[in-house]
């Protein structure tokens, strides 16, 4: 191998890369060259033909569009809530918690020792008809005597939020936490007030994690289906639960395989059109 | 032949032909094969898995499964793993179209739904092995030859049931109709259907005067729209399978269209549950212990022959309160519960069976019926 080396070098950065561009094609290319293959079939179950059905596109949006819509109404808003939540809590952790510094990050990650699934399920019982919130709310009149939480909109976007809070966390951490504190004693003795200070240091030099904790909530949020299946009825179903059931209840592979190409094609677009307002560099940090 | 549509197939045979090259096994995964033929029928086992719907067997010791062990030195691996028809299909096509064993020795699935017809014909399933069922005998006359196995070749009932409306009494004042479920603004929100197409609209068509074993495009629609409306309302919660019962106790839900042996198992421990059948008439269905392809026969045929032995079809029964399809079942359960052996969701008498209806089996096929339903649930 050394010799090798030796007479080749301008061989090694690819083979450095073998081992990932051989992964990603075995389990991303040929999986996403198959569904292509499926999203252009014909036919119902188990009777499917290929036939370069391209009308499935068609169909699949202008039938789905509504939870193709909620997807992405939903997925902006989970993000935005936990961009409101994260970005205190990171604050306080990386310029006041001093010593326990870890300890904190260490909670915000806890949740994720526990599985998906159960974590989403334990929603259901904090947010059931005769649990104690519910119970709480109705005593202080916010939710009339009949009002409930579980199967609203409200349920299915907390439960994205809290799913997806650490995302959005740990980004915006990395990046308040490698910011001089010199930038910002500079800001003050330069008369800056502290709102100065927040706004024109310290929240553009965060701005590479908020991008990053944006992009990590929102893209896995739009394709979730967990917790509108879990915490919603019907009229919460995103397109996520549209492709499962596609899949896995009704047997419609060519539907659902035209679906995901659309989710799919719709997030890139979105990214897109959001690298370019923000600008890429801040995409890279 | 035609020299164009000759050319036209080569260029789609050519299409898919290339995509065949590139995919060979993912292919096969999602083909319409059926050469998933049922030659082998494999040596008895020591062990037989058995996958079967929640709520579905006894469970007071002695149960019936270790009886059965401690007679035939067959350990039972039970699984409750199937919660709706159409999900469980999902979950084992994959390897069935290959022909691959799915580790399970029996699985029970409903003539309410395509998916029994659809095995038969595709070959998923093995041939029973009669020999070794003399109990077959028991089966009740009225099981004996269902359109999508007619001789009983690949399929045995394991129990029927009704479906009707359950309540919990701590929410509720009695839902006694299907109209008052879907429209009382009182339970909105607080109510779920279920998932089987047969299972909701038939309930619904009934309430409708229409007649569910004999579905038409305009009493399938008016149906679909009652459903649909009631979804647009936000009256109905979900569609469920068997997990309506847990939200059901808990209170969270006040009313659902349930299964009759889960809510009756259910209330022991949740006394404020109540069933009925509706006023406007129940459905009724039979679910069906099959083979899946790479089975044990002997094993499965074996375990078959003993749930047809008409004390074991008792204590079963006893247990789930579902309707037993073996003969003999009755005068067994009337020796240990008298009280029960009269218990008509078990025996149905002429009354109850008055009220219940099957659905029609040509329309669970119909693909425009299918694809209506699912827009319902919103798939």
């Amino acid at each position: 191998m050394g010799p090798f080396f030796h007479r080749h070098p301008g061989l090694t950065p690819y083979l450095l890369l073998a081992p990932a561009l051989v992964w990603l094609g075995v389990f991303f290319l040929v999986p996403l060259g198959f569904l292509g293959y499926q999203s252009l079939q014909s036919g119902i179950y188990p009777n499917f033909e290929f036939t370069w059905e391209f009308s499935n596109f068609s169909e699949a949006f202008s039938d789905y569009r509504t939870q193709l819509g909620r997807s992405f109404l939903y997925a902006a808003l989970a993000t935005t809530a936990a961009l409101l939540l994260a970005y205190p809590l990171v604050y306080w952790i990386a310029f006041r918690a001093g010593k326990w510094r870890n300890f904190f990050l260490l909670l915000i990650v806890a949740p994720f020792f526990v599985s998906y699934l159960i974590r989403t399920l334990a929603w259901l019982n904090i947010l059931a008809d005769e649990g104690p919130v519910v119970g709480f709310l109705q005593a202080i009149n916010v939710l009339g005597e009949d009002g409930r939480l579980l199967a609203t909109t409200f349920a299915v976007v907390a439960g994205i939020t809290y799913n997806f809070l650490p995302f959005m966390a740990l980004p915006i951490y990395v990046s308040l936490e490698q910011i001089e504190p010199r930038l910002l004693e500079a800001a003050k003795d330069l008369y800056a007030t502290p709102t100065q200070t927040f706004l024109r240091v310290t929240l553009p030099l965060s701005a590479p994690g908020i991008v990053a904790g944006t992009l990590l909530t929102f893209i896995p949020a739009a394709g979730d289906f967990i917790n509108a299946e879990l915490l919603g009825t019907p009229n919460q179903a995103m397109i996520g639960n549209v492709i499962q059931a596609k899949f896995l209840e009704s047997l419609d592979y060519p539907t659902a395989a035209s679906l995901s190409f659309i989710l799919m094609a719709t997030i890139l677009v979105a990214l897109l059109v959001y690298a370019k307002a923000v600008g890429t560099e801040k995409l890279t940090g | 032949m035609n020299p164009r549509l000759t050319r036209n197939e080569l260029l789609r045979r050519g299409a898919a032909g290339g995509a065949l090259l590139a995919f060979p096994s993912l292919l096969a995964a999602c083909g319409g094969g059926d050469d998933g033929g049922s030659s082998s029928g494999g040596e008895l086992k020591t062990v037989l898995n058995f996958a079967n719907w929640p709520f579905y067997i006894d469970v007071d010791k002695p149960t019936s499964l270790q009886k059965f062990t401690a007679q035939s030195k067959i350990k039972v691996n039970y699984y409750e793993e199937i919660n709706d028809n159409a999900e469980y299909f999902a979950k084992v096509q994959g390897p069935l179209s290959q022909g691959n064993s799915i580790d399970r020795d029996i699985f029970v699935l409903t003539d309410n739904s395509r998916f029994p017809g659809l095995l038969v014909d595709q070959g998923w399933v093995e041939e029973l092995d009669k020999d070794l069922i003399p109990n077959i005998t028991n089966l009740v006359d009225a099981q004996a030859s269902p359109p999508f196995d007619p001789d009983r070749t690949y399929s045995l009932p394991w129990q029927s049931g009704m479906t009707g409306i359950a309540w919990n009494e701590d929410v509720t004042g009695p839902v006694t109709s299907v109209q008052q479920l879907l429209e009382d603004p009182k339970l909105k929100g607080k109510v779920t259907m279920l998932q089987e197409m047969a299972d909701s609209v038939g309930l619904v068509m009934l309430q409708n005067g229409d007649d569910p074993l004999a579905v038409t495009d305009e009493s399938f629609t008016k149906a679909i729209d009652a459903v649909q409306a009631a979804v647009d309302s936000g009256q109905v919660r979900r569609f469920t399978g068997n997990d309506y019962a847990a939200p059901l106790a808990k209170g969270d839900l006040a009313a659902a269209f349930a299964w009759s042996g889960d809510i009756v198992q259910l209330i022991p421990d949740n006394p404020k549950l109540k069933w009925a059948i509706p006023e406007s008439g129940g459905m009724i269905w039979t679910d069906n212990m099959l083979i899946p392809t790479g089975g044990s026969v002997p094993t499965a045929s074996t375990y078959m022959n003993y749930v047809y032995d008409p004390a074991v079809a008792a204590q079963i029964a006893a247990y789930i309160q579902y309707v037993t399809p073996v003969k003999g079942a009755k005068e067994e359960l009337a020796k240990i519960d008298p009280e029960l052996a009269n218990n008509p969701l078990i025996f149905p008498d002429d009354n109850t069976l008055s009220q219940v209806n099957q659905f029609d089996s040509a329309a669970l096929d119909n693909e425009d019926y299918i694809t209506q339903w699912q827009g319902v649930l919103g798939q």
